[in-house]
Formats: C-alpha cells, sequence, structure tokens
C-alpha cells in the first residue's frame, strides 16, 4: 500500500504540470515585458492600423499578432495587459483570500454572535448580483488598480468565508480540538495551531482559483471601460475594442481572449489539481 | 434434473489473476433449501451475484457454466437473461432499510415486477400484494402498501421484501443473509416466516449465510466454500453428525450450537487454515494444466 | 407544524437580508463624487439651477433621511424616478425584467437538459472512453466563466460559422406585434413562429454562454449521486427484477439522485442570473442588465438602487422557492 501511494505521489499530474508551466512563462513574459516586447504598447501609428497577423495577406513584418484600429502591436499589449491582470491576480486574490479566510475561522471555530453576524453578512452579500456590484463599486471609487482590488476583495471575500466557516466548523468539532483546549490552551491560539494548519490546504486551493477569478473580474471590468484608464493595454479592453470591430479586425479579439482563456484554465486546474492531491480520500 | 447447476464456475477481477470463485460446481433441485456457507470474504455472496446476474462491473466470469432450468444463463444475451432471471428468480436482499426505494410508495415496489416484466394487469399485481403482505402478517396491508419505506421498521420492510420476493412464484429465491442487519428478536421471527412462505410455495431456495446454527435450522443440505471454492457438499444430517472436511470441522466447533449455547467454542486453528489454503492452491495449479 | 415554522424563519431570514442589501447599496451610491445633477444640466447652467435639481430629487437631504424617505417610497411600489429619462424607476425596471427573466430560464433549460443528459449518458457509460471523455468535458465547462464562453461563441457563432444573432434581442426591421415585454413566450402564444424563430436565434448564444458552466456542475454533481446510488441494494433489487440499465437508472436511481443536484441548482441559478449582467452587455441584448450598466454609467442613482433591489429580490426568492421545494420533495422531510 505505501509503496503504490508514494509512486502516485512522484507522478506530477500533467494538468498541473502544464498550467503551471502556463503561468510561470506568462509571469516571466510580465515581468519581461519592457525588454520583449516589439513595440511601445501605446504608440499609435494610423498608417500601420488594422494589420492582419503574420499569416495572413498583407500584414507588415514585425508585427507578429497584427495591430488595432489605432495601429498599436497586438503582441506589445498583451505582454502589457499581462503585467496588470497578474498584478491583479497576486494582490487582490491573496487580500481576499486573507480577509475571507479570517472571517471564515472566526465564524466557524468561535460560533456564537460572531458566527450570527458574519453569517448574516454572507447571505446578504449573496444576495448581490458580484458583477453589477463591481461595476458600481469602480463608478464609486473611481477607475485605478486600487479600486479594481477594491472592489474584488469586497465583492469575493465571502467565497472563502462560506467555505473555511464550513471546515472550521468540521475541525472544531474533532477530538484533537477538545483536547487542546482541555490543555488550556486559548480560544484564539487553539484556532490558530490546530484549526488552521488543517484548513490550509483548502485556502490555497481557494486562492488559485481566486486568482482566475480576479483576472476575469479585471477583464470584465476593463472590458466594460472601468479598469484603469482606458489608454493603457488591458486585456479586458482589447477584447472590448475587438467585440466592437469583431467583423474586421478579429484578430484583436481572438489573441487577448486565447491568453486570457488560457490563464483561467490554468489556475482553474492548478486549484483542481491541488485540491485532487491534498483531498486524502481522492487520492 | 435439478433447477439449478453450477457447473466449475471461476471470477476473478478483472484484468487481474485474483480469483474470487473458483471452479464452483453446486446444485440445487426443484423445492430444495440449500445452505451456502462461508467465512465473509469466501465468495458466497459472489455466487448469488453471478447467478442474478449482479455482479460489480469489477468481476468478470472466466469460465462455467449457470444453468437453471435446463437454459444457459450465460450463454443468453444479457437482456432475455435478465427477463428469464426476472420471471423465475427473487432476491431476498440483506439489508432492509437500504433495499427499499426511499421515494417510492411500498406498492408498486412490489407489484412493479409483475406489470413491467410479466404483463399482468395493475388490479390483478395489487390484489397479489395485499395477499401476500397478508401472508407475511403485516397488519393493515392496504395501509402499508400506500406508505413510505421510512414510516416502517426494519422488521417490517423485510417482511415486504419477502413477499416481493414471493409475488411472482419464482422457481428459485436467493437470499442473502436476510438476517444479519436485524435485531436478535427479530431475526428468529423472520427466520421462521421465511422457512414456512417456502414450504407452503414450493420454492427452492439458496440460502446464503455465515451461520451454521441458521442453516442447520432452515436448510436440507449445505455447501461450504472457502476462498471461492467449494470443500464440502453434503446433506445437513450428514454434515452435522460427521463433516468431512478438516475446515468445515472446525467451522463447526467455532460456531455456537444451538442445543448449547454457552457451550465452548474454539477459533478456527491457523494449522487448519493454512492446510486449506494449500489445498486451494494446488487445485489452482492442476485446474491449469 | 415544524415545516410551517422552518418556513416562517426562512422568510424572516429573507426580509432581514433583503433589508441589508437596500442598506448596503443605497449609502454606497450616495458615496458617487460626480455630482449627477451638474452631469444632466446643459452646460452653462447656474448653481441656482443645480440647487433646485437636487432639491427636487431630494439629495439635498441628509444621507439617513433620503433613506428613510426612499425605503418608505419603495414600501409604496415608488422606486423614485430615474435621473437620466425622467421615468419612474419601477416602470422603467418592470419593462427590462421580461427579457432578463426570458434569458435566465432558457438558459436555465438548457444548462439542466445538456447537464441531465451528460450525467444520464456518463452514468450509463460508466467506466468507459466515453465516461472519461464527459469529466474531461465537465472540467473545462466549469473552468471557464460565462464572459469568456459568451466571447468563444461569439467568434465561433457568430463570426466563424455565422448562425445565430450575436446582437440585440431579436431583428430591429421586424414589426412587432406584443403587448408584453415578454417576447419569446408571447410570439409563442400568439402562433408566430417566424418572430419566435427569431428572438430564440437571438436569445441561444448569451443563453448558451450562461448555460455551459451551469450544465457542466449539474452533470457532475448529478452523476456523482447517480454513481453512489447505483451501488445501493433497492437498485441491485430492481436489477432481479428483470429491469435494464436505462429503466435503472431512470426510475430507480434518478429520483433519489436528484435532490442533492436540485438545491445546488437553485444558488446556481442565482449565479447564473448574476451572470446576465455581463452576458447581456456582450451580446448588446436589451435586459435588465444591460440597462444597469448604463446606469451606472450615467450615475443614475435612483435606477441603480432600483435594478439591484430588484436583483436581490430575485436571488432571495429563487433561493427561498428552492428550499421549500425541496422541503415538499423529499417525503421524509415532508411527513416529519
Amino acid at each position: 500500500m505505501l509503496d503504490g501511494r508514494s509512486q502516485i505521489k512522484r507522478k506530477l499530474p500533467t494538468r498541473l504540470v502544464l498550467s503551471a508551466s502556463w503561468l510561470i512563462l506568462l509571469a516571466i513574459a510580465a515581468i519581461c515585458a519592457p525588454r520583449i516586447a516589439p513595440f511601445d504598447p501605446l504608440a499609435q501609428d494610423l498608417f500601420l492600423g488594422q494589420l492582419p497577423p503574420f499569416w495572413v495577406q498583407g500584414h507588415e513584418p514585425g508585427y507578429l499578432l497584427g495591430t488595432d484600429s489605432l495601429g498599436r502591436d497586438v503582441l506589445s499589449r498583451i505582454l502589457y495587459g499581462a503585467r496588470l491582470a497578474l498584478t491583479v491576480a497576486l494582490i487582490a486574490g491573496s487580500i481576499t483570500c486573507i480577509i475571507g479566510a479570517t472571517m471564515g475561522l472566526l465564524a466557524g471555530f468561535l460560533r456564537g454572535w460572531v458566527d450570527i453576524v458574519i453569517s448574516r453578512a454572507i447571505d446578504i452579500w449573496m444576495a448581490f448580483p458580484p458583477v453589477l456590484f463591481s461595476i458600481l463599486l469602480i463608478a464609486v471609487l473611481g477607475p485605478s488598480l486600487t479600486s479594481i482590488i477594491i472592489a474584488i476583495v469586497v465583492i469575493d471575500w465571502t467565497r472563502f468565508a462560506r467555505v473555511i466557516r464550513a471546515e472550521a466548523m468540521s475541525q472544531g468539532a474533532m477530538d484533537y480540538v477538545a483536547s487542546a483546549q482541555i490543555a488550556g490552551r486559548s480560544r484564539v491560539s487553539t484556532m490558530l495551531t490546530e484549526i488552521l494548519p488543517n484548513v490550509l490546504p483548502t485556502i490555497t486551493v481557494l486562492l488559485t482559483l481566486e486568482m482566475g477569478i480576479a483576472i476575469i473580474v479585471e477583464a470584465i471590468l476593463s472590458f466594460v471601460n472601468l479598469s484603469i484608464s482606458t489608454d493603457d493595454p488591458t486585456w479586458g479592453g482589447m477584447i472590448a475594442e475587438g467585440r466592437a470591430s469583431i467583423h474586421q479586425t478579429w484578430w484583436v479579439l481572438v489573441f487577448p481572449l486565447i491568453t486570457l482563456f488560457l490563464t483561467v484554465l490554468s489556475f482553474s486546474q492548478l486549484g483542481e489539481g491541488l485540491k485532487d492531491r491534498f483531498d486524502p480520500v481522492l487520492r | 434434473m435439478s433447477f439449478l447447476t453450477i457447473h466449475n464456475l471461476s471470477a476473478r477481477l478483472k484484468g487481474r489473476p485474483d480469483q474470487i470463485l473458483r471452479r464452483v460446481s453446486l446444485q440445487v433441485a426443484a423445492g430444495e433449501v440449500r445452505g451456502l456457507v462461508g467465512e465473509s470474504g469466501a465468495g458466497k455472496s459472489m455466487i448469488g451475484k453471478a447467478i442474478l446476474g449482479t455482479l460489480p462491473n469489477s468481476v468478470e466470469i472466466s469460465g462455467g457454466q449457470i444453468i437453471l432450468d435446463g437454459t444457459d444463463l450465460l450463454a443468453l444475451p444479457p437482456a432475455q437473461r435478465r427477463r428469464l432471471i426476472g420471471a423465475k428468480c427473487a432476491l431476498i436482499p440483506q439489508d432492509p432499510l437500504t433495499a427499499l426505494n426511499p421515494s417510492r410508495r411500498i406498492g408498486p415496489q412490489i407489484t412493479n415486477r409483475l406489470v413491467d416484466i410479466l404483463g399482468w394487469s395493475r388490479s390483478d399485481a395489487e390484489k397479489r400484494a395485499l395477499n401476500l403482505l397478508a401472508e407475511v402478517q403485516i397488519p393493515d396491508p392496504a395501509r402499508v402498501m400506500r406508505c413510505y419505506p421510512h414510516e416502517l421498521s426494519g422488521g417490517m420492510r423485510q417482511r415486504i421484501l419477502i413477499a416481493s420476493a414471493f409475488a411472482a412464484e419464482p422457481k428459485l429465491i436467493i437470499a442473502d443473509e436476510p438476517t444479519t442487519a436485524l435485531d436478535v428478536t427479530v431475526q428468529k421471527q423472520i427466520l421462521k416466516l421465511i422457512a414456512a412462505m417456502q414450504a407452503r410455495h414450493g420454492t427452492a431456495l439458496l440460502f446464503v449465510t455465515h451461520d451454521l446454527g441458521v442453516v442447520s435450522k432452515v436448510c436440507q443440505s449445505l455447501s461450504v466454500l472457502y476462498a471461492g471454492m467449494v470443500l464440502e457438499d453434503s446433506t445437513i444430517p450428514d454434515f452435522f453428525a460427521a463433516p468431512k472436511h478438516p475446515y468445515s470441522r472446525a467451522l463447526l466447533q467455532a460456531t455456537p450450537k444451538y442445543t448449547d449455547p454457552d457451550g465452548s467454542l474454539t477459533p478456527v486453528p491457523d494449522a487448519v487454515i493454512a492446510a486449506t489454503r494449500a489445498e486451494v492452491e494446488a487445485s489452482d495449479r492442476s485446474a491449469h494444466v | 407544524m415544524q415545516f410551517l415554522q422552518s418556513v416562517i424563519i426562512r422568510v424572516c431570514t429573507t426580509l432581514i437580508t433583503l433589508i441589508g442589501v437596500a442598506v448596503i447599496v443605497f449609502f454606497t451610491v450616495r458615496v458617487v463624487p460626480g455630482n449627477p445633477i451638474a452631469m444632466m444640466l446643459p452646460p452653462g447652467a447656474t448653481e441656482a439651477d443645480v440647487a433646485r435639481l437636487t432639491a427636487l430629487y431630494g439629495l439635498d437631504k441628509p444621507i439617513p433621511q433620503q433613506f428613510v424617505i426612499w425605503l418608505s417610497g419603495v414600501l409604496h411600489g415608488d422606486f423614485g424616478t430615474s435621473i437620466t429619462t425622467k421615468q419612474p424607476v419601477l416602470q422603467l425596471v418592470l419593462s427590462r425584467l421580461p427579457a432578463t427573466l426570458e434569458l435566465s430560464v432558457m438558459a436555465l433549460s438548457i444548462a439542466i437538459v445538456i447537464g441531465g443528459i451528460m450525467a444520464l449518458t456518463g452514468t450509463r457509460q460508466r467506466g468507459t472512453k466515453t465516461e472519461a471523455a464527459i469529466d474531461v468535458g465537465n472540467g473545462m465547462a466549469l473552468s471557464i466563466p460565462d464572459f469568456l464562453w459568451g466571447l468563444i461563441l461569439i467568434l465561433a457563432f457568430g463570426v466563424l460559422i455565422p448562425i445565430f444573432h450575436i446582437s440585440g434581442r431579436v431583428t430591429p426591421s421586424l414589426a412587432l406585434p406584443f403587448t408584453s415585454n415578454f417576447y419569446l413566450t408571447e410570439s409563442l402564444l400568439r402562433l408566430r413562429f417566424d418572430l419566435w424563430l427569431d428572438i430564440a436565434a437571438h436569445m441561444f448564444m448569451p443563453a448558451l454562454a450562461l448555460a455551459i458552466p451551469l450544465a457542466a456542475i449539474i452533470g457532475q454533481l448529478l452523476k456523482q449521486s447517480l454513481k453512489e446510488t447505483m451501488h445501493l441494494d433497492y437498485v441491485t433489487l430492481a436489477r432481479t427484477k428483470g429491469y435494464g440499465e436505462t429503466h435503472v437508472i431512470l426510475r430507480e436511481a434518478l429520483p433519489n439522485a436528484i435532490l442533492p443536484t436540485l438545491t445546488l441548482v437553485g444558488v446556481q441559478f442565482t449565479f447564473l442570473i448574476g451572470g446576465t449582467v455581463i452576458i447581456e452587455r456582450l451580446f448588446s441584448y436589451e435586459g435588465l442588465g444591460n440597462m444597469a450598466i448604463d446606469a451606472v454609467i450615467n450615475r443614475d442613482l435612483p435606477l441603480i438602487q432600483g435594478i439591484v433591489i430588484l436583483f436581490a429580490v430575485i436571488f432571495t426568492g429563487v433561493n427561498l422557492l428552492v428550499d421549500l421545494t425541496y422541503a415538499a420533495l423529499n417525503p421524509r422531510l415532508r411527513h416529519a
């Protein structure tokens, strides 16, 4: 039995490898964007507008994935867009995770009125249409990176809180927690040393999934023109442009869409893959 | 000519050499009550499942024949086989708590085979079900027919399952540890009920159990199973007077006697198990030659 | 008796939730920096004009007082007047609601059909390559949100193989004889199948985009609970009675496996309705969500409030309905 299990452990699932590779590649591309991007993503050249990608008749050498209607290089804009997408994923994802998981732990382990207040708040949050609420928040806060992050944290903390609350509740009912309590440990210390390590795998999985969700939310916000300033390259903004001129310049929509698709898929597959590895029943 | 003949039946886990049944042969004559005895994991339930065609997907039959009333079941196409089983056989399952569909009323669960498979009219089937429920001593059968399973006790549900098994007047009933999941007090009543029903309807019964005490009360003959192999096949008086196989003898000594329930018990000695195991392996080797 | 009691408790918590939503929305939109009144006046308007209009919309009073005024209006069915269109909010919102409802229900139906077929096929073919393929497909469909599915569908069936409409609710040149805004339903009732086809062809792509992730969830969960049910004794017993695999799955396993899926579908349906906001925008579909985004961009405070409250009413209403249906369908709960 033992041998069989360690054998499975050694073999990494393909989807973990593939999704992690894509994300690492994207991260490198984002960090090195100023060095590897062939053009300034903001440089407009109306004479070079609406150029198709390199394999289509009428392309211009150097513009690998073509240009948009203002003559801006699609590839360079995708590379620079990755910077914003990954920044949002990391920062918004982490903050959402910390706030949401803390709420969940407090509600699930301390119970009592803390639980009542947090659970009621979760119920109220669940009654909001999330996309509309985030758009509303950006309108209130004004478009900026900080606003995007705040909007994501505000709408998504319940994702963590709900799941972690349930897990902390079931962990809290276990004997080892009771014995830690009998040993005279304080509630908070028990929560941090006994409960937290046991819900950490779940938190990691949720965090990975949340990063993908944060990227989508950012894309949606820039799609409705409410992300950061309208000139800065964002995947969502490019998609909005591409959607508007879909019958003339399909490539402006397709390439950012593929990038967004692969990135979101990778985060989600990474999360699911981690879930399988953490879950002793499934393993 | 016996009603059921199993000849050299072997089964194994799919894609693996692990044998679950080893060249099992046994016969059940019309109206006979045969016990199928063995420890858990000996493969006794698998034989019942092989006959009824409800083996788990992971198990495949690797050889042998199951002849029911002159027809080789394993040679039949699946749909035809199912209908034949549905018409001639029935199962009394082990756990009455899980063997009734929780979302359907009792009535249709008894009558559905009669109506859907055997083509009875609904009113005939309902009349038949009412009679059977009365026969298994269920008070107010008309009310019970309209109940959901969760409204009834475990003993009641097992009575209903017995009634349901006899509904189509099958020629063979397989009872798979029918009393194991019940309270001790209810066990005796259910056992008596099965014996009485069997006697009244003259149905052949294959009684799967680990309990030799039960076998001695209900059965006329028995097969002893170990590691998927039949070690001994004999009538009840012969077996309890002088079991032939050393393993059977040890098993008998490990069973509380109904004449002397407090008498001393000896677990099956390791030496006997080792010898039996060696015998099984030897038989495997000779079968491969 | 216990049943009635739990119903009352559920209704009360729903009301508390709705009040919470109202409070949060109201105070959030009051923080909006830009002055919506100044925006709607032509350039060159005087300070006095601004003050007059501000007073007209009640925006000069303290925020808590504004809330009380607004809430008492809401309780009388008066959600205020839209700043941009000068029409009553309730009237505007109700005129768009049918479009969003039809879209959501169509999406839900598609999701149930696809998800159900996936689950049943996967169960029927368990252990085969077909099941593995269904699992992979479900996993993909789940990973990608409706927004991206919408874009992919636009590319695939709007541009590459242009067989469906990708914007609007109906072809603008068509004369519509409708008296309600339930176009799809009314065209069917009036037996105008030509119109029905046109409307359905417009609705199909956005509905499918909304349906795909939900279909995957239904497919996965229903298959899981079907598989668990298929091992139970009563299913085995039904097999020994002579029933075939299909009958066993549909008649014995499905009714018992469907309950956990039902509760989940309820919660997920509210997510789907929330998704209509961006999907309607993407497909220029004239529903509530599209109107909501315009309202946010135009800072039309009364309209935003009205729409968010309406969404919240729908969400909590659906959840309430699902809980009650669950209790009514489960014989064990019904008799308890």
